[in-house]
């Protein structure tokens, strides 16, 4: 058949719609979900694992003993959040999600999450401590894969040039007065993340909660203590006026040049810090008074979201369990380099690496952001205090001041 | 329907199916958002209810609104001006054409090819207060240094500073494409009879490029007013909110930190779009006087 000009324009036009309205609509991960069918999704934060990695087989693993078959997806963590709550609304949300411990009250209260009650998943293996931030309105949602928090990394050569022992660093005074001897021997003293972002405030806690204060009290003499803290190391120049912008991967960067004795980062960095090129040490961020303060606990949690029935709720659950199972979660923590949430599985990681102890210790006393019945309530008060530390360190305002005007948008 | 018009109306479908679904479907899901109560559950599960301009109270009503608005106009302007008068500049250097004029003008657009997370890191690495190569120009040159990007007083700065470097070339380019359509006889007759080269230029040549000088300088202004991703990688908007301007206030209330505030996100958003069309507007306007004038 000869077809008119026309007619073959008309199909042109039409074809060309087509590929405009499948360009507009074809939604990444829209077809994975809550299908019901064999396959399982897994999203997760570690785009850093390729399908090779430990981690995808040990997800594989755990879909095979539940019977299912697991396609899994990685996002990036500040990506995830949204992926989410978007995928939630279509209806679309993955059957296990891997994801940030403070988001997870958030998306508890929003009823994207199940509890541990209703699917079957156990957090009773996992340190209380860790397992505080899922825990909102009296349930439980998910269990700890693992946990990062914030120590002092210091550099061993600077320190002996400046005759300071860290062992003998103890609590702020002591800590203050090793950094006067280190200013005063020509080095830099400390590098941390001030930024005016999230990361921010997980730097300021370690200091924050070591005065004392409380997150629901913004403005106390504790919390103006901590802040002044900082604001006086900044002064003196202890601490370079960069913080102010620093993430914690540019604050790396600084302590890597070798010229700083102290910075303060978390377990993640363990490995970027044997490739430093020189000999580097941990210990615990001492609090006011003395002893190890508590800082945050990072880490991601392993949920089960709502779906379309018990049935794969259950079946997610148990795929979550197997996940964070002692004999699984040591392959991934230490993949990872997170601490494990696991009693034993502390053991296991600090037998095989010796100075891996003192994040234990650091996690031990880690105090989960979203934990003290906070919840939701916590990102309203995290990005006022991260606002007043900036107003603070720059000099716009007094700590006293930043603190308060913090606690009043707190409220 | 006569056949004609239905193959004309087959031909307009791509484009209206187009605009329908990625101009006018977001756009009105904006509206709808930033006029109700959204919190993470009902943004979920639906059901947000309806609570008119509260959103937009709220929004005009916050301590940050009065900064950021001052921070977009001082950011978009300052930007244009200088986009504008050095695009401006460059255009009529190379408009005289000489040898390597080609390559140097090659090599101006470098800016507007690299991706913006590049040059914005980049900017941020040479503006960085300890390190940074631009403190240590100033030290050589014997003035003290600047806490660019962690000083109140600064960060808008850096941040304009790097925005106009990136804009540069757009400038370049559609300013030089401007030039060459003014037929050289023009300045070369106003030089014959007597005027010098400057009065060439501000009496002859700038008129005649003032339709393109006016698009340029509108094209510049709907870029400006919604530059995020430059203020994002090298200030996140702050020290303390020093060099947030509407559009990183919206993404800051939407998506930077771990409980979104959509309806109060889309507000903001909502308010740099009746912003931009004002300008638009107010283009088409001073256009039309000028043609009829």
């Amino acid at each position: 058949m000869k077809s008119s000009p026309n007619t073959r324009r008309l199909t042109a036009a039409l074809v060309a719609t087509g590929l405009a309205l499948s360009a507009c609509s074809s939604r990444p991960g829209g077809d994975s979900g809550t299908s019901g069918t064999g396959t399982f999704s897994v999203w997760d934060p570690y785009p850093q694992f390729d399908g090779t990695s430990e981690w995808v087989k040990v997800i594989r693993k755990c879909g095979a003993q539940a019977g299912v078959d697991v396609e899994r997806q990685a996002f990036d963590t500040t990506d995830l959040t949204n992926k989410v709550l978007l995928a939630a609304q279509q209806g679309t949300a993955p059957n296990v999600l891997v994801v940030d411990n403070p988001v997870v009250s958030t998306l508890a209260e929003g009823g994207v999450l199940k509890s541990n009650q209703d699917t079957g998943l156990d957090a009773s293996g996992a340190a209380p401590n860790l397992v505080a931030a899922g825990q909102t309105g009296g349930q439980t949602y998910g269990v700890p894969i693992g946990a990062n928090t914030l120590a002092l990394y210091y550099n061993r050569a600077v320190l002996s040039t400046a005759g300071v022992d860290p062992a003998a660093i103890k609590d702020w005074v002591s800590l203050d007065a090793a950094l006067a001897r280190v200013t005063a021997a020509g080095k830099k003293g400390i590098t941390f993340s001030a930024i005016g972002t999230e990361e921010g405030t997980f730097q300021f806690l370690p200091w924050f909660w070591g005065a004392g204060a409380q997150l629901t009290d913004l403005s106390s003499a504790e919390a103006v203590s901590a802040l002044e803290l900082w604001k006086s190391w900044l002064d003196r120049k202890y601490a370079p006026n960069s913080v102010i912008g620093n993430t914690q991967t540019t604050s790396w960067q600084e302590f890597a040049t070798g010229e700083y004795a102290f910075a303060v980062n978390g377990t993640w960095q363990l490995g970027n810090a044997k490739k430093a090129g020189f000999e580097y040490g941990v210990i615990p961020i001492p609090s006011r008074t003395g002893g190890v303060a508590p800082a945050p606990a990072g880490g991601e949690f392993v949920t089960v979201p709502a779906q379309s029935g018990k049935d794969e709720e259950a079946t997610a659950a148990r795929i979550a369990n197997c996940l964070t199972s002692p004999e699984t979660v040591l392959a991934t923590d230490t993949a990872l380099t997170y601490v494990s949430a696991v009693a034993s599985v502390q053991q296991q990681q600090v037998a095989a690496q010796p100075d891996f102890a003192v994040w234990v210790d650091a996690v031990k006393s880690a105090k989960g952001r979203t934990g003290d019945g906070l919840g939701t309530r916590y990102p309203r008060i995290s990005q006022p205090l991260w606002t007043a530390v900036q107003a603070a360190l720059t000099g716009s305002k007094s700590p006293k001041d930043a603190l308060q005007a913090a606690a009043a948008s707190a409220k | 329907m006569p056949r004609r018009q239905a193959v004309g109306w087959a031909f307009l479908l791509p484009l209206v199916a187009y605009l329908l679904l990625c101009y006018v479907y977001p756009l009105l899901t904006n509206i709808d958002l930033s006029i109700r109560d959204h919190t993470v559950r009902s943004f979920v599960h639906g059901g947000a209810p309806l609570i008119g301009w509260d959103n937009y109270a709220k929004v005009f009503a916050d301590p940050a609104f009065g900064p950021a608005l001052r921070n977009t106009v001082v950011f978009t302007v300052v930007s244009l001006v200088f986009q504008y008068v050095i695009g401006l500049a460059l255009a009529v250097f190379f408009a005289r054409g000489f040898r390597l004029s080609v390559t140097l003008r090659a090599l101006l657009l470098v800016p507007w090819l690299l991706p913006l997370i590049v040059s914005a890191s980049t900017w941020a690495w040479m503006f960085n207060s300890e390190a940074g190569v631009v403190n240590a120009a100033l030290t050589f040159l014997g003035f003290g240094t600047v806490d660019w990007l962690t000083s109140p007083d600064w960060s808008l700065v850096a941040v304009t500073i790097a925005n106009i470097w990136i804009g540069i070339p757009f400038n370049l380019v559609v300013l030089y494409s401007g030039l060459r359509n003014i037929p050289a006889e023009l300045p070369e007759a106003s030089s014959l009879d007597g005027a010098s080269r400057w009065q060439a230029f501000w009496y002859v040549t700038f008129p005649l490029l003032r339709p393109i000088s006016g698009i340029t300088l509108l094209l510049g202004l709907v870029y400006t007013l919604k530059v995020f991703d430059i203020i994002w990688i090298m200030t996140r908007g702050g020290p303390s909110g020093s060099s947030t301007t509407l559009a990183t206030w919206s993404y800051e209330l939407g998506f930077g930190t771990m409980l979104p505030r959509f309806g109060p996100s889309a507000a903001v958003g909502n308010i740099l779009i009746v912003l931009a069309v004002a300008a638009g507007l107010l283009y088409v306007r001073l256009q039309r006087h000028q043609e009829t004038a």
